[in-house]
């Protein structure tokens, strides 16, 4: 064991982990890992010994190795500021409802990373199934907490007191053109509110901006989409025209705020199988949405600037 | 329980014979049919070879005063050694001669039938947790899930013209433990374990033990229903894999139906496409029906997979191997540090 060989070994281990250490916090990742926690991490994992809940959200995973992740992106790449997070309630459960943009999902998770910063929760994501049909991409959402969105799952989880987020406008909020940036597509059946009345939980309205300019999609390719079996196939500035680099989302600024929450618990029983009512809060959740959008929005100006 | 004789169904399999046994133990007495003699020990309980596909056990059933049916015949999984074919013969025409049988006798009061979490199928679409009125709405196309979603609608059939009759209708999650044979105790024995790679199905079990007390429960009191019976709590394959001590190699999922096709061309027996499917998605149910109704499993998933783990050998990344190389390695990273090298 103290042959020269394995000595020079061990220097170059410890270089190696100490660079990689060193690029993450470069990149704002601050992953406050020793050398001894990273043996029990890898201990941890590599043995099973690790909790999971039932919808497979693996707590452990998350705060050590995804959670310095999002916050740097949220924090560092994004500049992302929250506006009204006093309003969140700090425990039971409550469903947040916001809009959907940027041809992928960062917006769910910069809000989770932002949610936890302020206050401390972790809100629970609901995804479409083609999220879970994906090899790692499932793996990975359901990891950090994410389940199918679908009423059942939504409902346990808000029975457990869960925050939940949902984003109402599916593929048609993420996969719309850049013309058509903040302007609020239509929600569905409000499924999201039956469940909500339902459970008797409060509604957040949350607004995000910033998210429309992260990949901006100047036009879509329909016939790639259907090959690939996508919703569909975006074409912006970078991708994919610049390959894997056009992955990297472009570094907008972002603004989130929480509106007023909507109690549900004083509408009579049985109102979660009345459409007039559902179809009724599911509009006021709409336009309080739209009405903070068109506000952040001019809070904000312009996207890119360098200056903040 | 009234006095009359227990037909007990698929004896020679590991968990009729189990339940035949555990329930002659209490002085009732059973009555065990299979096509094949058991292999297991069914204590004191009396064998009688018949197919239940034939009429012949519409004679048994009427000749020994039958007062109980506990149907456990049902092949719910792969590796029983019956092809598709054979399989399906005797679920569906098994079940449908057997209730006949039931239907027609005066003595019969109680039906119980073993079903299984196949009956909810596997996919992405799959909620968390399936409760029991979920199975129609996610129904399984083809295979053993189809042919027990069937049976169930016989058992139904059954309630509906025979009132007077209690039937139960159990839904089984896969059984591990211990000594129990499997398909999936097989596969996670291997030295290195295929999985469908970039997938981590949540899994949930039902210790076999748990299982005959189940039986036993709905057999001794009238608990007319489906009811799912698992562990309350689920395990991931990765977590799973971690425990056993088992690496793994992933296998793209485009592939399988290929590597499938060959194994079973080969002779290796291998799971079917719904099996793969339930290990690639995963599923679990909802039990709190069953737990309302009066039954708390003894073992939760956790621990029967520990039971299951200590039989076998430890494999090359068995916790304490792990801990071993962790520390020697972070040893090695130490004590070479600059600085502080010896």
């Amino acid at each position: 064991m103290t042959g020269p060989d394995t000595s020079r070994l061990g220097e170059r281990g410890q270089a190696f982990v100490a660079q990689l250490l060193e690029l993450g916090r470069h990149l704002g990742a601050q992953w406050s890992m020793g050398l001894d926690q990273l043996g029990d991490y890898a201990r941890d994992r590599l043995s099973g010994d690790y909790p999971v809940d039932e919808f497979g959200h693996d707590p452990e995973f998350t705060e050590t190795v995804w959670l310095p992740v999002a916050r740097a992106l949220a924090l560092n790449w994004f500049r992302c500021e929250t506006r009204g997070s006093e309003r969140l309630p700090a425990d039971g459960p409550v469903m947040l409802v916001a809009n959907h943009a940027g041809s992928l999902p960062l917006d769910g998770l910069v809000l989770q990373a932002m949610v936890r910063e302020e206050i401390g929760r972790w809100p629970r994501m609901l995804g479409a199934d083609l999220v879970f049909r994906t090899p790692f991409v499932g793996t990975f959402a359901r990891r950090i907490g994410t389940t199918l969105a679908c009423q059942p799952d939504a409902a346990r989880l808000l029975a457990a007191g869960n925050m939940v987020s949902v984003f109402p406008e599916g593929f048609k909020g993420l996969g719309k053109r850049y013309a058509h940036r903040y302007k609020l597509q239509r929600f569905g059946r409000g499924g999201f509110v039956a469940t909500a009345i339902a459970a008797g939980v409060p509604i957040v309205p949350v607004s995000i901006v910033g998210s429309e300019e992260i990949y901006p999609n100047l036009a879509d390719v329909p016939f790639l989409a259907r090959a690939l079996g996508l919703p569909y196939f975006p074409l912006t500035p970078t991708f994919p025209w610049l390959g894997p680099l056009g992955a990297v989302p472009l570094p907008s600024k972002w603004l989130i705020g929480f509106g007023t929450p909507i109690r549900t618990d004083q509408l009579e029983p049985g109102a979660a199988e009345d459409p007039m009512t559902v179809f009724g809060v599911t509009d006021q959740v709409r336009e309080s949405i739209q009405h903070s959008l068109y506000a952040l929005l001019a809070e904000r100006g312009p996207a890119f600037r360098t200056d903040r | 329980m009234s006095d009359a004789a227990v037909l007990v169904t698929g004896v020679a399999r590991e968990l009729g014979a189990a339940f035949a046994r555990d329930l002659a133990a209490t002085g009732a007495e059973v009555i065990g049919v299979d096509r094949t003699p058991p292999r297991h020990d069914i204590g004191l309980a009396r064998f009688v070879r018949t197919d239940i596909t034939s009429p012949a056990i519409t004679r048994l059933v009427r000749d020994t005063a039958v007062g109980t049916v506990v149907h456990l015949g049902l092949v719910s999984a792969s590796g029983t050694g019956h092809s598709r074919t054979a399989a399906k013969e005797i679920n569906i025409v098994g079940a449908m001669q057997l209730f006949a049988a039931c239907q027609q006798s005066p003595t019969v009061r109680k039906l119980v039938l073993q079903s299984s979490i196949n009956v909810y199928g596997a996919s992405p679409q799959g909620p968390a947790r399936f409760t029991e009125d979920m199975s129609s709405r996610h129904q399984p196309g083809s295979g053993l899930g189809k042919d027990a979603v069937e049976v169930e609608t016989y058992a139904r059939g059954l309630a509906r013209r025979r009132p007077d009759c209690v039937v139960t209708t159990l839904r089984l999650a896969n059984l591990l433990g211990a000594g129990h044979q499997s398909q999936i105790a097989r596969w996670l024995s291997l030295p290195v374990v295929p999985r469908v790679l970039g997938f981590d199905a949540r899994l949930q079990f039902l210790h076999p033990e748990d299982a005959v007390a189940a039986l036993r429960l709905v057999t001794e009191r009238d608990i007319p229903g489906t009811f799912n019976v698992a562990a309350a709590d689920i395990v991931t394959l990765s977590q799973m894999v971690g425990l056993l001590g088992r690496p793994t190699v992933g296998v793209a999922a485009p592939t399988l139906p290929l590597l499938l096709g060959t194994l079973r061309r080969l002779g290796i027996t291998g799971f079917t496409r719904d099996e793969i499917a339930a290990l690639t998605h995963g599923r679990a149910m909802d039990v709190s029906r069953f737990a309302d109704a009066g039954f708390t499993p003894q073992w939760s998933t956790a621990d029967l997979v520990a039971d299951f783990a200590a039989e076998l050998d430890p494999g090359p990344l068995h916790p304490d191997r792990v801990r071993d190389g962790v520390e020697r390695l972070s040893g090695l990273v130490h004590g070479f540090a600059p600085g502080r090298r010896p």
